[in-house]
């Protein structure tokens, strides 16, 4: 009997031990946080992209409890909605801004550009552009392989089999910009959308050579003749190095510079389902 | 006889020196010429002659474009066409003067020659970056840039890169047979401009008739010695050479002068004593065709912008042209690109190796043959999972891209591919 | 050009070694210690080896076709090596299904649970051995009475008494009996050749390091860590006060040593690791053999040896060029 007791006190006393141990050092090392990071990050999606310049989700969210004032703070990925409830809770006003999607500066897919020489290497953008120039005669275009696709932390990404280029599912991008950094090649770009926009129009190609190498590398190659930016009323287009450039907040999607190209290099992507979040 | 050689790393690739007793031809002259103007390690350079002008064979074209640079000269004599918007072997665009030869006229410009032993210091590093001198290993490196060394470090000695540890490559060799007095006195002007009173000729010991070649030549020379390295890769690199023959190591991120050596590879060595004894500027090299996709395997003197596919006949099998070694040459995807001063080998491989990618098991066979004393296994992981601060601290910046890592990796793992990238991402973070 | 170049990134070259090269090198070092094992204990041997091996080929098997839904990769040899291990590592007289319970253990949870090949901390075929003795203690430790201990019989059992009914192993016979042993019995050269009692591959110690020389000349292998685990195993067990040569001759040690140890995956990757990793293992099975509760402390020590292994990679990593100041004197 007196094993039985002994065994209840030895094993009783060294569970209180801990559990004095354990509180003591809880104190000991308590951190005080902010209660409303966990309500804000509560009310992002969790995708920790980056794309709002901060760590992650709960460097975004500690920024947002500790700012006076959420001007220039923004979570894309929570859009419009998501920075509303962060400022009722946090009783801010949000800071408006454009919902901006990704886009594909190259349009030559394998039927438009002819290949010259085949890659056999690892299966890496970044890799492959580390290697050589590219397996066709365009410098600049889309290796297809994917870099973006395997980056992009909303499923927004797919290779297109017919094109092999990778696709923008625009009911999923939110615009984060994690395939901007991805791409080696600097392809893709972050457009801004107004309210009213549907559409988004952007020039498909990133050659800035100049002459006939240009027509030949590619059938949708830009080459900078610029009579898009002669046709565009409102002054959006540019022509940086030979290769045109749409300014989407100046840009009124009239059309007109899609009409007059020549090579077929400006296009206009619907933004079907743009209004999901409001 | 004393063997010099590395002790960290390394490996025993097979030679396949296939061209070795096959003698320097020139090439077939093309009648055009593409020079590139970015041929060289630095800012490219700016032509000084305009579409239209007639230049003469030596004729300087086109200046350096910063003080790390390099003058570039004709071939030949002839009209400059224009200057174009081209491809290198990779791809990459880049301008270019394009040279129409003229058949009739050939006239020569040409330096007046200097006596190496009564020129000063001054006078044959500026007639050595005046007659667009750079490394011929394949570093492009402007040789007169290296000849006057930082504030503060003073050099010791001159070591000659004769190793050619790359397999199949045998322009150096060959160069050594046949040239072992031009060599021993372009290392002598080198001794001379860098103020030095020591040479080491490095040359591995497969080479024995380069040995013989080059000892004969050294001989007429004090301080000039010809060094027999075992016939081990990266032998030819530069740290591993100093380490062999001085038994220094280069510290992480230090210049080989830091510990008293300026490397210089003999095909420089030759073309520095055609510069300041005969007046020659550098306007082609000497260069290997070989490999078993190749037809026409030999050793060619050829002259810059030669177009390579004017160089090399492909067998039908062939597949792939490397441009340099089968070890660190970078494989060519356009044949219709010009020769460079930096392209030591045209290399057509035969037979692909049919191994697949597996997973790695960790047995350690890249650490041990890493030269650099480096963890390839660990930097390519790192660089798989976008670590590039890791990958810093496990100092990939020193790694020498000599790939022997890939090489050896029994499970085929693309280590050199990563970690090149990892290069180039931490170059980006600073 | 109308044939397209191919590009990669250099080097274009590659050794002739492979994975699967060196995983079949370790397979013939396996045949000579087989050929003892099958000259010892006769078919029964046989018998265990092929559902060794036939029951780890097709775990992995049933894994990777239908849990990863990836090629199969069983040409590579590495399941193929940790059924003869296994095997190795069992009685002749332990029951069928056993083995194959063993084999399933080894693969299943030693090397797929991990992600398969390069990914398992542990060496597989020493997860099935340690479940098995730990599920199955007593048939794990009944050895074939029919076959010597590796002592002169008639003075063997009429100087220490063993039980001659569950024909004991020398190491068991040294741990209970070792004050009573004469080392002038001790017949050396059963020892050496495998006439005696125990795990299948441990007996025949020529046949071992005959596989160890292959495995040397063929460069898959190298010196550090058989070579730090005996030695060290031999220089403690003397210090200790046993006899160095039965410790290294009897047991599981040479097998362990040699073919258990030296796995790449679960072995450090550098030589100063390997000789640390090495020395670990040879002082922990000794003193598991003299202080703890089993006759044979081998696997455990390699097993614990394997757990330090990442540790070993993370503090042996290379001297890495130019960073020692060190600097010699010019030649010449």
């Amino acid at each position: 009997m007196s094993i039985f007791w002994l065994t209840i006190l030895i094993l009783g006393v060294t569970g209180l031990l801990a559990a004095v141990v354990l509180y003591a050092v809880a104190k000991k090392f308590y951190v005080y946080e902010d209660p409303r990071i966990a309500e804000v990050e509560a009310l992002l999606p969790g995708a920790n992209c980056g794309g709002c310049g901060f760590k992650g989700c709960h460097d975004f969210a500690a920024a947002c409890a500790g700012a006076s004032s959420l001007e220039g703070i923004n979570c894309p990925s929570a859009g419009k909605a998501g920075m509303d409830a962060i400022g009722i809770l946090l009783g801010l006003k949000a800071s408006a801004r454009n919902r901006r999607v990704a886009t594909l500066a190259c349009g030559g897919g394998c039927d438009r550009r002819r290949p010259t020489s085949e890659y056999s290497g690892l299966r890496s953008c970044a890799i492959e552009a580390a290697v050589y120039a590219g397996p066709t005669d365009c410098p600049y275009g889309c290796l297809g392989c994917g870099d973006c696709v395997k980056a992009c932390p909303h499923d927004a990404m797919r290779i297109n089999a017919a094109t092999g280029l990778p696709e923008v599912d625009f009911s999923k991008c939110v615009g984060c910009g994690v395939c901007v950094k991805a791409c080696p090649r600097g392809l893709m770009h972050l457009c801004e959308l107004h309210q009213a926009h549907h559409t988004v129009v952007h020039v498909a190609c990133s050659n800035h050579d100049r002459g006939p190498g240009v027509l030949k590398a590619c059938d949708v190659s830009c080459i900078g003749c610029g009579k898009c930016m002669k046709a565009c009323e409102s002054k959006a287009i540019s022509i940086d190095r030979f290769c045109a450039r749409v300014d989407a907040s100046e840009c009124t999607r009239c059309g007109k510079c899609v009409e007059v190209c020549p090579r077929g290099s400006i296009l206009v992507d619907q933004i079907a389902v743009y209004q999901r979040q409001s | 006889m004393k063997i010099f050689t590395f002790h960290k790393g390394g490996i025993h690739p097979a030679e396949r020196k296939l061209t070795a007793e096959l003698p320097i031809r020139p090439a077939p002259a093309a009648p055009v010429l593409t020079l590139l103007l970015s041929q060289s390690i630095g800012a490219p350079s700016k032509p000084v002659v305009k579409a239209g002008e007639r230049v003469a064979a030596g004729q300087p074209v086109a200046e350096p474009g910063g003080f790390v640079g390099a003058w570039i000269h004709s071939p030949c004599a002839g009209v400059v066409k224009k200057i174009e918007r081209v491809r290198t072997a990779q791809g990459y665009p880049a301008d270019a003067l394009v040279i129409e030869r003229d058949a009739e006229s050939g006239e020569r410009y040409a330096y007046p020659g200097l006596d190496p032993a009564q020129a000063s210091s001054e006078e044959i590093v500026a007639r050595v970056r005046e007659c667009g001198i750079v490394g011929l290993g394949g570093a492009t490196f402007p040789t007169a840039v290296k000849l006057v060394p930082p504030e503060g470090m003073t050099p010791e000695c001159v070591i000659l890169n004769g190793a050619e540890c790359e397999p199949y490559l045998t322009c150096d060799d060959r160069l050594m047979r046949e040239h072992a007095d031009e060599i021993a006195c372009g290392a002598y002007c080198l001794m001379r401009a860098a103020r030095v009173r020591h040479c080491y000729i490095g040359i591995e010991r497969n080479k024995p008739e380069a040995i013989e070649a080059m000892q004969r030549a050294a001989a007429g020379y004090e301080g000039m010695k010809v060094c027999v390295l075992r016939t081990k890769y990266p032998q030819g690199g530069e740290k591993q050479l100093i380490a062999a023959i001085l038994g220094r190591e280069v510290p992480s991120g230090a210049l080989p002068v830091s510990v008293g050596a300026i490397v210089d590879n003999v095909a420089t060595a030759y073309a520095v004593q055609q510069a300041v004894v005969e007046g020659k500027p550098l306007t082609g090299r000497v260069l290997t065709v070989t490999g078993e996709g190749a037809l026409n395997p030999g050793n060619y003197y050829v002259e810059l912008g030669t177009p390579l596919l004017s160089l090399v006949q492909l067998s039908p099998e062939a597949e792939r042209v490397i441009a340099g070694g089968p070890m660190m040459g970078k494989a060519v995807s356009r044949l219709d690109s010009p020769s460079t001063k930096g392209l030591s080998g045209l290399l057509v491989p035969g037979a692909p190796d049919a191994g697949k990618m597996q997973a790695c098991i960790r047995c350690g066979a890249c650490y041990n043959v890493c030269p650099m004393g480096l963890e390839p296994m660990m930097l390519a992981r790192q660089a798989e999972n976008a670590d590039w601060e890791g990958a810093a601290g496990r100092g990939v910046m020193d790694c020498v891209e000599c790939g022997s890592c890939a090489y050896t990796c029994p499970s085929r793992r693309r280590l050199l591919d990563w970690i090149r990238y990892a290069k180039s991402q931490v170059r980006n973070l600073k | 050009m109308d044939n397209r170049l191919l590009i990669s990134g250099s080097p274009h070259v590659h050794s002739r070694d492979s994975v699967d090269r060196r995983m079949w090198n370790v397979v013939i070092a396996l045949l000579p210690a087989l050929g003892v094992a099958l000259w010892t204990f006769g078919a029964r041997a046989l018998y265990v080896t092929l559902v060794a091996v036939g029951a780890c080929l097709a775990t992995e098997w049933i894994i990777e076709r239908y849990l990863f839904g990836r090629a199969c990769t069983l040409r590579n040899g590495s399941a193929l090596i940790t059924g003869l291990l296994l095997a190795f590592n069992l009685p002749d007289i332990l029951p069928l299904w056993m083995v194959a319970a063993g084999a399933a253990v080894a693969i299943g949870v030693g090397k797929m649970s991990f992600g398969g090949l390069g990914c398992n901390i542990w060496n597989p075929a020493l997860v099935g051995r340690v479940f098995l003795l730990l599920s199955f203690p007593a048939a794990m430790t009944t050895w074939n009475p029919s076959v010597g201990s590796g002592l002169l019989p008639a003075q063997a059992t009429g100087a220490s008494g063993v039980d001659a009914e569950t024909g004991a192993t020398l190491l068991a016979t040294l741990k209970t009996h070792a004050h009573e042993m004469d080392l002038s019995r001790v017949d050396w050269l059963s020892l050496a050749l495998g006439d005696m009692n125990g795990s299948l591959g441990e007996v025949g110690a020529i046949a071992i390091l005959l596989g160890l020389a292959w495995m040397l000349l063929s460069r898959t292998v190298t010196w550090h860590i058989p070579v730090s685990v005996l030695g060290s195993a031999a220089l403690f067990s003397w210090c200790t006060g046993a006899n160095p040569g039965l410790e290294l001759l009897s047991g599981g040690l040479l097998l362990g040593a040699v073919f258990m140890a030296t796995d790449y995956v679960t072995s450090p990757m550098t030589h100063k690791g390997q000789l640390i990793y090495g020395i670990l293992i040879g002082v922990l099975t000794i003193i598991i053999r003299r202080w703890g509760a089993y006759p044979e402390g081998v696997s455990f020590a390699i097993l614990l040896g394997n757990s330090f292994t990442p540790l070993l990679n993370k503090y042996c990593s290379p001297r890495r060029f130019g960073m020692a100041g060190k600097r010699k004197e010019a030649a010449a």
